[in-house]
């Protein structure tokens, strides 16, 4: 361990370089709004968003499928835009406000998008519901799907093996219907 | 993933001196480099986080053009009001790569310099002289669908993966950088390299180099360009082949053809010789498949990717009338026109 980036201290010391954490050193502090709700946390750089909302505050409405961006299942919403959990390392987010599925509804308040999914029969296993949800969430807030074609389109990073497409797309466009008529 | 020194740096100075370190690597969305150390391809001592470095904007340049800061985001790019006015060629080349998830997450820095997606690469149990260098190549002989037919050396076929760096070929974009001599632009066509007998190299940054913006200049084309994207599914994979084209036409007659090729050599494949073809010519099928035979002279397939040539070939000739026509390729309507 002897590169030279040792040289320039920890934590303020040296050449002004900061912010600088060995893998010893305990972690890095961190604060996200996960939810609304303000953690302050100290987190080993190499957790991912992913694993640090199912393994450290459980919240596995979230899901872990591919856990290499391929499949959709991890998406929730940073600071309102849909990314893939599993891609990102949470202390490259720190200040960012999180949504997961547990935020956007509740099971005696169900998102509007969460009851369209179940009077549309929009999956089969549910394996992929939260990353669908979160990611229709997020491109609805987007405002650049107005056609069929297009929410397939812009929906096309998350994968559904039971192949609920047809049903998911007919779920987002009811939604979108509603939200397109409130505005 | 290993373990690794984390270093958030406030400024361009600070983070440059942070990559000049030995095993370094800067990381911004992370979307390709997080996945590279999952699979133990790429297993940094120093992680730089430069999210914290200003460099967020979208700017006007004074020849009307535009600098796209390093940390803008895909989509923040390929949705910016300018850019889809400006550049739209731009806009849908960006917005036929990966998914709505990764472009929000995905820097335009970060795309320069992503990675090759060959699974020799990322396997760590087969040779790769792009990551072991003199380990060999296991995709030659190998298997081997998705590599290059141009300008592939017997170290390395691996290509470069992104949609966006083809069209910012076909615009002759500039890569502004700082490094610990100041700062320079490096012309598109000069920032990736060819792999050689160093496909270790994906470009020409040297170490301690950050890539800080992006700059494009006004290229009149009109409706006269198109991004055509071929793939194996219709959405959500990358580029078999991909053609950029941006025609400025006056009067009826080809003024000055901008034509680049994704998925086929290891940095977006531009021609010259192949564009001065079409200039000063009216548009026609022969015109466009001279140009596409001068594109991809020397073109060799490595056997799986045999058919990439002939649809090289097919994919430039449409693309051109597509431009031509000024009907660019719909990005939702996968019908090709």
């Amino acid at each position: 361990m002897d590169a030279d980036f040792r040289q320039h201290g920890e934590n303020g010391e040296g050449q002004g370089l900061s912010d600088i954490h060995q893998p010893d050193s305990g972690g890095v502090p961190v604060t996200l709004t996960i939810n609304g709700e303000a953690h302050a946390l100290t987190l080993d750089p190499w957790v991912t968003l992913l694993d640090l909302l199912r393994e450290r505050l459980g919240l596995t409405g979230t899901k872990k499928g591919c856990d290499h961006g391929q499949c959709g299942a991890c998406t929730v919403l940073v600071d309102g835009k849909r990314i893939n959990s599993c891609l990102v390392l949470a202390v490259t987010r720190d200040g960012a406000e999180v949504t997961t599925i547990e935020g956007l509804g509740a099971p005696d308040n169900l998102h509007p998008l969460q009851q369209a999914f179940i009077d549309h029969d929009a999956f089969q296993c549910g394996y992929c519901t939260p990353g669908q949800i979160c990611s229709a969430a997020g491109l609805i807030a987007e405002g650049r799907a107005r056609t069929r074609e297009e929410i397939r389109e812009w929906m096309s990073g998350n994968l559904c093996r039971c192949g609920a497409y047809t049903n998911i797309v007919d779920a987002i466009q009811e939604v979108m219907g509603e939200e397109a008529m409130r505005a | 993933m290993n373990r690794f020194t984390y270093a958030r740096p406030a400024t361009i100075e600070d983070a440059a001196a942070l990559l000049a370190c030995p095993g370094a690597r800067a990381i911004a969305g992370g979307t390709n480099l997080v996945d590279l150390m999952k699979e133990g391809t790429e297993t940094p001592d120093l992680l730089v986080d430069l999210r914290r470095l200003p460099l967020r904007a979208i700017r006007e340049t004074e020849d009307g053009g535009l600098s796209l800061g390093a940390l803008v985001t895909n989509t923040e790019t390929a949705w910016d009001e300018r850019v889809e006015a400006r550049f739209p060629l731009l806009a849908h080349a960006i917005l036929a790569g990966a998914s709505p998830q990764l472009r929000n997450a995905a820097t335009n820095g970060g795309n320069l310099n992503q990675r090759t997606r060959c699974y020799y690469f990322y396997d760590v149990a087969t040779p790769c002289n792009k990551r072991d260098p003199g380990s060999g190549c296991g995709a030659i002989g190998g298997v081997n669908r998705i590599h290059a037919i141009l300008g592939a050396s017997d170290r390395c076929i691996a290509v470069h993966p992104s949609d966006m760096c083809v069209g910012l070929a076909a615009l002759e974009a500039r890569v502004k950088v700082h490094g610990p001599e100041g700062e320079r632009t490096i012309p598109f066509a000069d920032y990736h390299r060819l792999p050689g007998d160093d496909p270790s190299r994906d470009n020409m940054l040297a170490p301690g180099e950050i890539v800080t913006a992006i700059e494009l200049s006004p290229f009149q084309c009109g409706d006269h360009w198109t991004y055509l994207k071929l793939r194996d599914r219709l959405s959500y994979a990358f580029a078999l082949v991909s053609v950029a084209v941006a025609l400025r036409m006056e009067d009826g007659i080809i003024a000055e053809a901008r034509i680049a090729l994704g998925g086929v050599a290891h940095k977006p494949w531009r021609v010259p010789e192949a564009e001065a073809l079409l200039a000063g010519k009216p548009p026609s099928e022969a015109a466009f498949h001279a140009a596409a035979e001068r594109l991809l002279a020397g073109a060799l397939g490595q056997g799986d990717n045999d058919f990439k040539i002939e649809l090289a070939r097919r994919a430039i000739v449409r693309a051109l009338g597509q431009a031509a026509a000024g009907t660019p390729q719909s990005i939702v309507d996968k019908r090709i026109a």
